[in-house]
C-alpha cells in the first residue's frame, strides 16, 4: 500500500477548517482503490483519491490532526492520533483531535469494511515521519548543524551535542519553507522505539466528555429555531400514499406542520422512504402527532407477499436450484457418491437489523443555496452526495459535519435520513433535526438478510473428500438494483473462501427477491456463512471421532495459501490484495492452537460443561473462539466463558482491539440468542427491544483476548470477532448437551 | 408551570405535563447528556436520579417529578469527579458511549444503597442498562474500581 504525500499548506479549504495559514500542514493522499466488495460500494462514493489525513502543527504547539473516519466506538479518534504522534514524535498533551468534515478531497471517508487502520496506518507513518524529518532539518538549519544531530523528542527536537532544544511550535515557521522528504527517503522508527502504537495505556480521546456527558452525538444537536421531525414511514417497503388526514395530528400542542415527503421509487439506495413527516417544537409533540395522524396506504402488491414463513420454506427450495455456482473444484457430486460417509446439514439464520443505541438522526439548516448538516454517519461523503443529487444542488454545497455515532454497525452508512432532514429543512426553511425511534429503526432498517444454506460434506477413511455449500439469502445488490435476487460480493464473505484442504468443492447460491431493505450489518454475510461453516465442520469432528481442536487443524490442512483464481473464482478479498493479505491456513491453525491452550482446551470440566471452538477470517483478520458453556438440570445454558485469539496483523491499539472483540462476543451472543425479525404481510412485526431482544449484563460471561504479536500488515478488527463465536457457542452447546442446533436464534429451543 | 429541580437549579417548565421528563430534559432545558434509546424504559440509557434513585426519564412524566430532585449526568459531579465517572475513564470502559450516561446512573445510584456490590448485585441493579456495544465486562470492573476509589 504506498502513499503519495504532498504539501497542501497553502490549499484554500484549510481556511474553511479554521486553521491557521502559520501551520505546517502535511496532507496523505493515497491512490484509488476499491475497498468494499463492489456491491458494497455502491454509494456515491466515486472519488478518485482514498482518504487523506491531515496534520497540523501550529505555532503554539499544538498538533491537530484532524480525523477523517467516524468514531462509533472502535476508537478511530484515539488510534488515529496514536499513530501520527508516534511516527511525529509529538507529546500526547500537545495532540488535538479535529474531527474531518466530509469532503472528496479527503478521499472515501466511508468508516466501514473494517479497513481504518488497515488503509491509513501506513499513510499516516508516512505523514508522521516526514513532518517529523521536516522538523528535525529546520532545527538543523537554525543551529547550523548536521540533522542527524538533531532529533525529535516527545514534542521538541534536541540537539544531541549541546543542552539545547526548540518546542515544534518554535520550528514550524522554518519547517514550512523545506519540501517534503522523498518518499524512499523517509525514515520510520523501529517498533522498539514506538511510544503509542501497540501500547495499552492511551485513555480514549473522547473519554471524559462521554464520562461527563458533554460528548455530543446525532441525537444531540441543538441549533437556534431548530424544530423536530419524525416521519411515518410506510409500513410496507415502497407503499405509496393514497390519502391522509391530519387535522388531528395538527391539534397537538407543539405541532407546527406536517409534511407529505416523496414516495419513494425502487431501486430505494438511500433514498428517503416517503410517509408523513410531523414537526413539531419538541420530540414528544412530534411523537403525539405522529400518533394522531390517519393515513391510507397504496400497499406494495409485491412486498406484501413477504411472509417469514412461506419465504423461509422458498429459501429452502432455492438452496435445491442454485442459479450460479460460485466457486468449483474438483467433482463434488462423484466425490459424494464415492465417500463412505455422507453428511448434511441445514442452516437459518433469520433477518436482523442493527439497533445501534442511537438510532439514526439528522439536523440540517438550508440557507443561502447551501445545507448545513450534523449527522451521526458512518459516510460523510455519501452523505454529501446523495443529499446534492435527491435536493439537486451541487455537492459542494452540501456541508456534513460528523458527531459521534451512538454506535453504528452498518446502519449509519446509509444517509437516508440525512436526506429526510434535508428534505424537510428545505421545505420549511428551518433547521430541522429527524429523529428516528426505536421502532422506526427496527421496522424501516437495512436489514441484514435471512438466510437459508443447506451442506453436505462427503468422508472417506475419515478423510473429507467432498464439500458442498449451496445458499439462498436476499443480496445487498437488490436495495441498488431493482428485483436483484442472487448475491454478489457477498460469496467472499465466509462461503467461495472456506479454507479447509479438500479436494473436491463446490459452493452456490440460489435466487431470493428482496421485500426489505437489505444492507450490511457487522460482519455482514460472515455471519450466517461462518456459522454454517464452522457448525459443518464440528460436525465433521464427530463423524470422525476427532477432538474438535485436532480435527480443525485435520480440516485446516498444510500451511499454505489459498489461491482462489487458480480455481477460477472470484473473491473480492475485502478489497485487498490477495499478494499482500492472502488466506494463510498456518495463521488460522495458529490461533487456534493459542485459542485452544489461552482455553486451556483439554482439561477435564465438570459433566455438564461443554467447550466449542470456531475460527473464522474475515476483513483479512484470523480469529479463533472457544465458549464454554454449562447446562443446568432445567436444561438452560449459561455461558461460562468466552476465549478469543486474534490475528490482525501488527495490532496499532491493543487496548481497543480487546474491546472490540469483548464487544463482538456480545453482538455474536445476542444475535445467537434473540436476533429474529419476522415478516407479515410485508411488515416487520418487532419493534423494540421487548420484541428485539439485547444480551444483557447477566447473559454474558468474562471474555479474555489474546492479540498475536504480528508484524504483518494491519487487518481489519471492529468486526472479524463476530463470526466465529456464535458457531463456537452451539458446538459448545452441542458438547454439553448432544443437541445440534443449526437455526437461530437458540431463543426458539427454551433453553436460554 | 412546573418548577423541576435538575442538578441543584430550579427550571421553570410550563409545557405539556404529560411530556415525559426524558424530552423535558433534552429538548426543552438542553440537558442532552441524558439519551433517548427505547422511549419505554427498556434500555436503561435514559437513566436520572429522582431524590437519589435512578429512574427512567423517558417513561416518567414531567408531572410525576413534584418537587423531586433530578440529577443527570451533567450533575453527578462538577467535572467528572465522581467514583464512577473516574473509574469509567480509569479502565476506557465506553465504546460508542452513547448508553454509558445511562449505565453510569444506574451504577452511581447502586452504590449509593450497596457500599460494596457483589458481581450478583451488579448484574441485578445493571440488568435494565442495554450496551450495544458489550461493554458490560468492563462496566463490572468499572463498579468494583470505583468502589475502591470511594474507600
Amino acid at each position: 500500500m504506498s502513499g503519495q504525500i504532498e504539501n497542501v499548506s497553502r490549499r484554500r479549504f484549510l481556511k474553511n477548517l479554521g486553521i491557521s495559514s502559520t501551520a505546517l500542514v502535511i496532507g496523505v493522499q493515497l491512490p484509488g482503490l476499491s475497498l468494499m466488495p463492489k456491491a458494497l460500494a455502491a454509494s456515491s462514493d466515486n472519488a478518485v483519491f482514498e482518504p487523506s489525513v491531515y496534520l497540523q502543527i501550529a505555532q503554539d504547539n499544538t498538533v491537530s490532526v484532524i480525523v477523517h473516519r467516524s468514531e462509533m466506538g472502535q476508537g478511530i479518534r484515539t488510534s488515529i492520533p496514536m499513530i501520527l504522534a508516534d511516527e511525529l514524535e509529538a507529546d500526547w498533551q500537545q495532540v488535538k483531535v479535529i474531527q474531518g468534515l466530509g469532503d472528496k478531497k479527503y478521499g472515501s471517508q466511508n468508516t466501514d469494511g473494517s479497513r481504518s487502520i488497515r488503509r491509513f496506518y501506513q499513510p499516516l507513518r508516512e505523514a508522521g515521519a516526514s513532518a517529523r524529518m521536516m522538523l528535525e532539518q529546520a532545527a538543523a538549519n537554525i543551529w547550523q548543524v548536521p540533522v542527524a544531530q538533531c532529533q525529535a523528542q516527545s514534542g521538541h527536537v534536541v540537539d544531541k551535542a549541546g543542552a539545547r532544544q526548540l518546542t515544534f511550535g518554535d520550528l514550524v515557521a522554518a519547517a514550512q519553507q523545506l519540501p517534503l522528504p522523498e518518499k524512499d527517503k523517509i525514515v520510520f522508527k523501529a517498533k522498539q522505539d514506538f511510544n503509542f502504537i501497540g501500547k495499552e495505556n492511551v485513555a480514549l480521546v473522547d473519554g471524559h466528555d462521554i464520562a461527563t456527558g458533554k460528548a455530543v452525538y446525532g441525537y444531540d444537536v441543538q441549533l437556534p429555531e431548530m424544530k423536530i421531525a419524525v416521519i411515518a414511514r410506510p409500513p410496507v417497503l415502497a407503499s405509496k400514499i393514497k390519502s391522509y388526514d391530519d387535522s388531528a395530528a395538527k391539534k397537538v400542542p407543539g405541532v407546527i406542520a406536517v409534511v407529505k415527503m416523496p414516495d419513494v421509487e425502487e431501486p430505494v439506495l438511500f433514498k428517503p422512504l416517503g410517509g408523513i413527516a410531523v414537526i413539531a417544537t419538541n420530540t414528544w409533540a412530534a411523537l403525539q402527532g405522529r400518533k394522531a395522524l390517519k393515513i391510507d396506504w397504496q400497499v406494495n402488491q409485491d412486498h406484501q407477499t413477504y411472509n417469514s414463513d412461506s419465504y423461509k420454506a422458498a429459501l429452502n427450495n432455492s438452496c435445491d436450484n442454485p442459479a450460479k455456482v460460485l466457486r468449483q473444484k474438483g467433482d463434488v457430486t462423484k466425490a459424494l457418491a464415492d465417500a463412505d460417509q455422507v453428511l448434511s446439514a441445514e442452516y437459518y439464520v433469520p433477518e436482523l437489523i442493527h439497533a445501534p443505541m442511537e438510532p439514526p438522526a439528522a439536523t440540517a439548516h438550508y440557507h443561502d443555496g447551501q445545507f448545513d448538516i450534523w449527522a451521526c454517519t458512518q459516510t460523510p461523503q455519501s452523505a454529501q452526495n446523495t443529499v446534492a443529487q435527491f435536493m439537486q444542488v451541487e455537492p459542494e454545497k452540501v456541508n456534513v459535519n460528523v458527531t459521534l455515532l451512538g454506535g453504528g454497525f452498518g446502519r449509519k452508512s446509509k444517509p437516508d435520513f440525512i436526506v429526510e432532514a434535508a428534505y424537510l429543512a428545505k421545505t420549511l426553511m428551518m433547521p430541522i433535526k429527524v429523529e428516528w425511534s426505536r421502532e422506526d429503526e427496527v421496522q424501516q432498517g437495512y436489514y441484514h438478510a435471512v438466510s437459508y444454506q443447506k451442506l453436505r460434506a462427503g468422508l472417506k477413511n475419515k478423510t473429507l473428500t467432498a464439500w458442498q455449500h449451496n445458499v439462498a439469502l436476499p443480496p445487498i445488490g437488490s436495495t441498488f438494483s431493482k428485483g436483484a435476487d442472487l448475491i454478489g460480493s457477498e460469496s467472499g464473505l465466509g462461503l467461495v473462501d472456506m479454507p479447509y484442504q479438500v479436494a473436491n468443492v463446490s459452493c452456490a447460491a440460489g435466487k431470493a427477491p428482496a421485500h426489505t431493505r437489505i444492507g450490511w450489518l457487522r460482519s455482514v454475510t460472515n455471519i450466517n456463512q461462518a456459522f454454517a461453516v464452522c457448525s459443518f465442520a464440528d460436525e465433521l469432528a464427530h463423524a470422525r471421532d476427532l477432538d474438535p481442536v485436532q480435527n480443525l487443524l485435520s480440516l485446516l490442512g498444510d500451511d499454505r495459501l489459498i489461491d482462489l483464481t487458480k480455481e477460477q473464482t472470484e473473491y473480492g478479498n475485502y478489497g485487498e490484495s490477495t499478494d499482500v493479505y492472502p488466506i494463510d491456513t498456518a495463521r488460522l491453525k495458529n490461533v487456534v492452537n493459542r485459542v485452544a491452550e489461552l482455553a486451556n482446551w483439554s482439561k477435564p470440566r465438570p459433566k455438564n460443561h461443554g467447550l466449542g471452538i470456531a475460527v473464522h477470517r474475515s476483513f483479512v483478520s484470523y480469529v479463533a473462539s472457544v465458549v464454554e458453556v454449562s447446562v443446568n438440570p432445567q436444561g438452560k445454558i449459561k455461558l461460562e466463558h468466552v476465549w478469543l485469539s486474534v490475528d490482525c496483523g501488527t495490532a496499532v491499539n491493543p487496548e481497543r482491539i480487546k474491546s472490540q472483540m469483548e464487544g463482538a462476543a456480545v453482538f455474536a451472543i445476542s444475535l445467537a440468542y434473540y436476533g429474529e425479525l419476522t415478516a407479515k404481510n410485508g411488515v416487520i412485526e418487532q419493534g423494540n427491544f421487548d420484541t428485539y431482544q439485547m444480551a444483557r449484563i447477566g447473559e454474558v460471561p468474562e471474555t479474555t483476548v489474546d492479540i498475536v504479536d504480528s508484524d504483518a500488515p494491519p487487518g481489519g478488527v471492529g468486526e472479524p470477532g463476530v463470526p466465529p463465536i456464535v458457531p463456537a457457542l452451539t458446538n459448545a452447546i452441542f458438547a454439553a448437551t448432544g443437541k445440534r442446533y443449526r437455526e437461530l436464534p437458540l431463543k426458539q429451543y427454551d433453553i436460554i | 408551570m412546573i418548577t423541576l429541580m435538575i442538578n441543584g437549579k430550579a427550571h421553570q417548565f410550563d409545557d405539556d405535563g404529560s411530556m415525559p421528563l426524558l424530552w423535558a430534559l433534552r429538548d426543552v432545558l438542553k440537558y442532552t447528556g441524558t439519551k433517548y434509546g427505547c422511549g419505554k424504559g427498556l434500555c436503561g440509557a435514559c437513566t436520572v436520579h429522582l431524590n437519589s434513585q435512578p429512574v427512567r426519564s423517558c417513561s416518567l412524566p414531567v408531572s410525576a417529578v413534584g418537587d423531586g430532585e433530578i440529577t443527570t449526568i451533567e450533575g453527578l459531579s462538577e467535572n467528572g469527579e465522581h467514583a464512577v465517572q473516574q473509574a469509567w475513564q480509569q479502565l476506557n470502559v465506553p465504546q460508542c458511549g452513547y448508553c454509558q450516561a445511562g449505565q453510569m446512573m444506574s451504577a452511581a445510584a447502586l452504590l449509593e444503597n450497596n457500599k460494596k456490590p457483589s458481581d450478583d448485585d451488579i448484574e441485578r441493579a445493571m440488568s435494565g442498562n442495554i450496551c450495544r456495544c458489550g461493554t458490560y465486562q468492563r462496566i463490572k470492573q468499572a463498579i468494583h474500581l470505583a468502589v475502591e476509589l470511594k474507600e
